[in-house]
């Protein structure tokens, strides 16, 4: 069982269903005047439809520059520099930009952090929402405006008919936030990546923002890959959690197995750090020590540093994905000991 | 806000008293005026009488107070070498001049506002990287001296356009317009364009800056990660977000291109205030040299005046979005 290649170690929480997407051996690195920055290091995991995937980790740590890779909007220098992106079955990392642009909110949604930032402060949110509706759908400015109203109404926006027509300043956060979510909606994409779409919202509005994007992934199957460092809301949301570490994946499984048994140390450092899950893990609250930089990443595994488990095999060889009965980790003591 | 506006506009007023004691002071430098005005058999009664008249045996400071009270009615009083009253020879100048300078500036953002983007868009690329080292020239070649280039060139040369006068015009009322007839619409490409090139490079570095500034924005990466195409989102939505700046730019430098525009008049003979001004200079008319200085001051002050306040009205909104 050690020895599972990684791809086939990457089980989806369906395995029937065909993923919408799937990430194979995925690489970004950036050029730079000392050498090439590995920003991603050899990523791997499916998104099944309807399916919610956490992925969590220090800043730092790679969460954002997935996302970007998937909807290929790494700002240059960057690049993927190795690897595969499948998008229902048909190999994207490689499309010409003219495809990949229509592909771009068509199929792949997005939700930025800041709500505040993500609107054009010049336009009226119907216009931005009938806008991406008429790029992708080529319907009539009526068709779209009518549609933007509908999309209001199912993200929760109160009386939508004079909504449409009001400027993203006259919104709160919170519904600012709804806003931005009818735009990732607004062309029916079959994935939607949100990257920590309720950092920058008042606590009280996150657990709502949250319910809301778990509804709709229910309702219209679209998948989700949740970028996010709060462990508190991937508990309450997620399908599965991806936990990323140093520009590398360390630990993929179901939400539930991994708040009650998680296999990684750096794992359990994260789950420690949840105030309302403290008490399941009474042994490991902290992690002690940073995140590595890219340019400074030690030899072996990443986190072997910090690692309270280390021994001598993590110090030099690096520990490969490998399967346990729920999911996958990177981790010696998973792979036959760390000595 | 109103404590603002008073401040503002109380501002503006002790500019322009300020201004109107510069130009007083000329008068002052000047000498004495009834030596001037009076010929040579004129007796001391005589003198004595029109000084009297003119208010010139008044303190210095109730002078002043007069000058400004008559200034703010537009009362100049008379040209010393032509006797005519010199709000009228102003006035019958300042559509020549008001046009040129309305033109440069239209010049000046349609072919700097595509200049910008176009920059700002392809930064990197030999083209774009030219236009901006072009662009120094722009910004640092004396005015005159671009004059002169274009006279020489597609008016000597190739003869393309006049470079001296304003070709004919139309009277509407008081207004009188080069720009109903061929003649004056030729007249004023060149001068036009000599007035306008400083600006271009403004307006160009300005948009150019801007729309790097934009274009980093989060609402530009979310309508590309939203599918939108490039040109919908450099020409729209980059585009649009900076024009407040050039808006601004283009309003606060109307009067600065008043006031360059003397160069430019005295180089086409365009008969504006500012070859008015230029002339009065070599006859010592020193009214008419008063008078430009504190009509140019007004415009320049009332204009900075109403962006600043404009800015006001709508700054409240933009702070109100960044809570
Ligand atoms: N232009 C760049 N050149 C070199 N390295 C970069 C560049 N942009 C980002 N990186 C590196 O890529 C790594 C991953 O960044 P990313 O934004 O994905 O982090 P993150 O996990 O989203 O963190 P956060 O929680 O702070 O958003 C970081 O270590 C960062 O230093
Ligand atoms: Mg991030």
């Amino acid at each position: 069982m050690p020895d599972t290649a990684p791809a086939e170690a990457v089980a989806t929480a369906s395995p029937t269903a065909e993923p919408v997407l799937s990430v194979r051996n995925l690489s970004v690195s950036f050029p730079g005047r000392r050498g090439v920055l590995k920003a991603l290091d050899d990523i791997s995991f499916d998104l099944a439809p309807g399916e919610i995937l956490g992925m969590v980790g220090e800043s730092g740590a790679g969460k954002s520059m997935t996302g970007l890779a998937v909807q290929r909007l790494l700002e240059p220098p960057g690049h993927i520099s190795g690897g595969e992106v499948h998008l229902l079955g048909a190999r994207i990392d490689q499309l010409p930009e003219s495809q990949m642009e229509r592909l771009r909110g068509k199929q792949i949604g997005a939700i930025f952090q800041d709500p505040l930032t993500s609107l054009n402060p010049l336009f009226t949110v119907g216009h931005q929402i009938a806008e991406t509706i008429r790029v992708h759908l080529g319907a009539s400015r009526r068709e779209a405006m009518d549609q933007a109203r509908d999309l209001l109404r199912r993200v929760g926006i109160p009386s939508p008919d004079e909504r449409v027509n009001h400027y993203p300043h006259q919104f709160s956060g919170g519904m600012r936030q709804r806003v931005v979510i009818a735009l990732a909606l607004a062309a029916q994409p079959r994935l939607i990546i949100a990257d920590e779409p309720t950092t920058a919202l008042d606590v009280s509005i996150q657990a709502q923002i949250m319910s809301l994007l778990r509804r709709l992934c229910d309702e219209t199957g679209v998948a989700m890959l949740l970028v996010t460092h709060d462990m508190g809301v991937i508990a309450q949301t997620a399908d599965r959690i991806a936990v990323m570490y140093a520009g590398r994946l360390i630990e993929l499984a179901p939400v539930q197995e991994v708040l009650r048994q998680p296999r990684h140390p750096y794992t359990r450092g994260l789950i420690g750090a949840i105030p309302a899950l403290r008490k399941r893990v009474p042994r490991l609250t902290q992690i002690d020590g940073s995140m590595p930089r890219l340019d400074a990443i030690p030899p072996g595994c990443a986190f072997n540093p910090r690692c309270p488990d280390a021994g001598p095999r993590c110090r030099v060889d690096r520990p490969e994905l490998t399967a346990t009965p729920t999911g996958i980790v990177a981790c010696w003591m998973n792979a036959g000991g760390v000595t | 806000m109103l404590a603002f506006l008073i401040k503002r506009i109380g501002s503006a007023i002790l500019v322009m008293l300020a201004v109107a004691f510069l130009a007083f002071l000329i008068f002052a430098v000047a000498g004495d005026p009834v030596e001037m005005m009076v010929n040579e058999q004129a007796t001391q009664a005589d003198r004595d009488a029109l000084r009297e008249r003119l208010g010139l045996d008044q303190p210095f400071l109730v002078q002043y107070f007069t000058f400004v009270i008559n200034a703010a009615q537009g009362e100049f009083g008379i040209s010393y070498q032509t006797q005519r009253d010199v709000m009228s020879l102003i006035a019958s100048r300042l559509p020549a001049t008001l046009e040129l300078v309305f033109i440069a500036s239209m010049l000046s953002l349609i072919v700097g506002i595509p200049l910008g983007v176009i920059t700002a868009i392809h930064r990197g690329k030999w083209f774009s990287e030219g236009l901006q080292f072009l662009s120094i020239f722009g910004v640092s070649l004396p005015s005159f001296v671009i004059a002169i280039l274009l006279i020489l060139v597609f008016s000597v040369w190739l003869g393309w356009a006049p470079g001296f006068g304003r070709g004919e015009t139309v009277a509407l009322g008081w207004w009188t317009t080069g720009l109903l007839t061929p003649s004056g619409r030729n007249a004023i490409i060149l001068p036009a364009i000599a007035l306008a090139l400083y600006e271009i490079t403004l307006v160009m570095r300005i948009v150019r800056a801007e729309m790097l500034e934009v274009l980093r924005s989060d609402f530009v990466k979310f309508a590309r990660a939203r599918g939108v195409p490039r040109r919908i989102i450099h020409y729209r939505h980059a585009l649009r977000n900076c024009l407040m700046p050039v808006a601004t730019l283009t309003a606060m430098n109307f009067g600065t291109l008043i006031a360059f525009a003397l160069v430019t008049e005295t180089v086409f003979q365009w008969p504006g205030m500012g070859l008015l001004f230029i002339q009065a200079v070599l006859n010592l008319d020193f009214p008419i040299m008063a008078a430009y200085l504190v009509i140019i001051s007004a415009i320049f002050v009332t204009l900075n005046t109403l962006v600043d306040i404009i800015y006001a009205v709508i700054d409240p909104r933009l702070r109100q979005e960044k809570v």
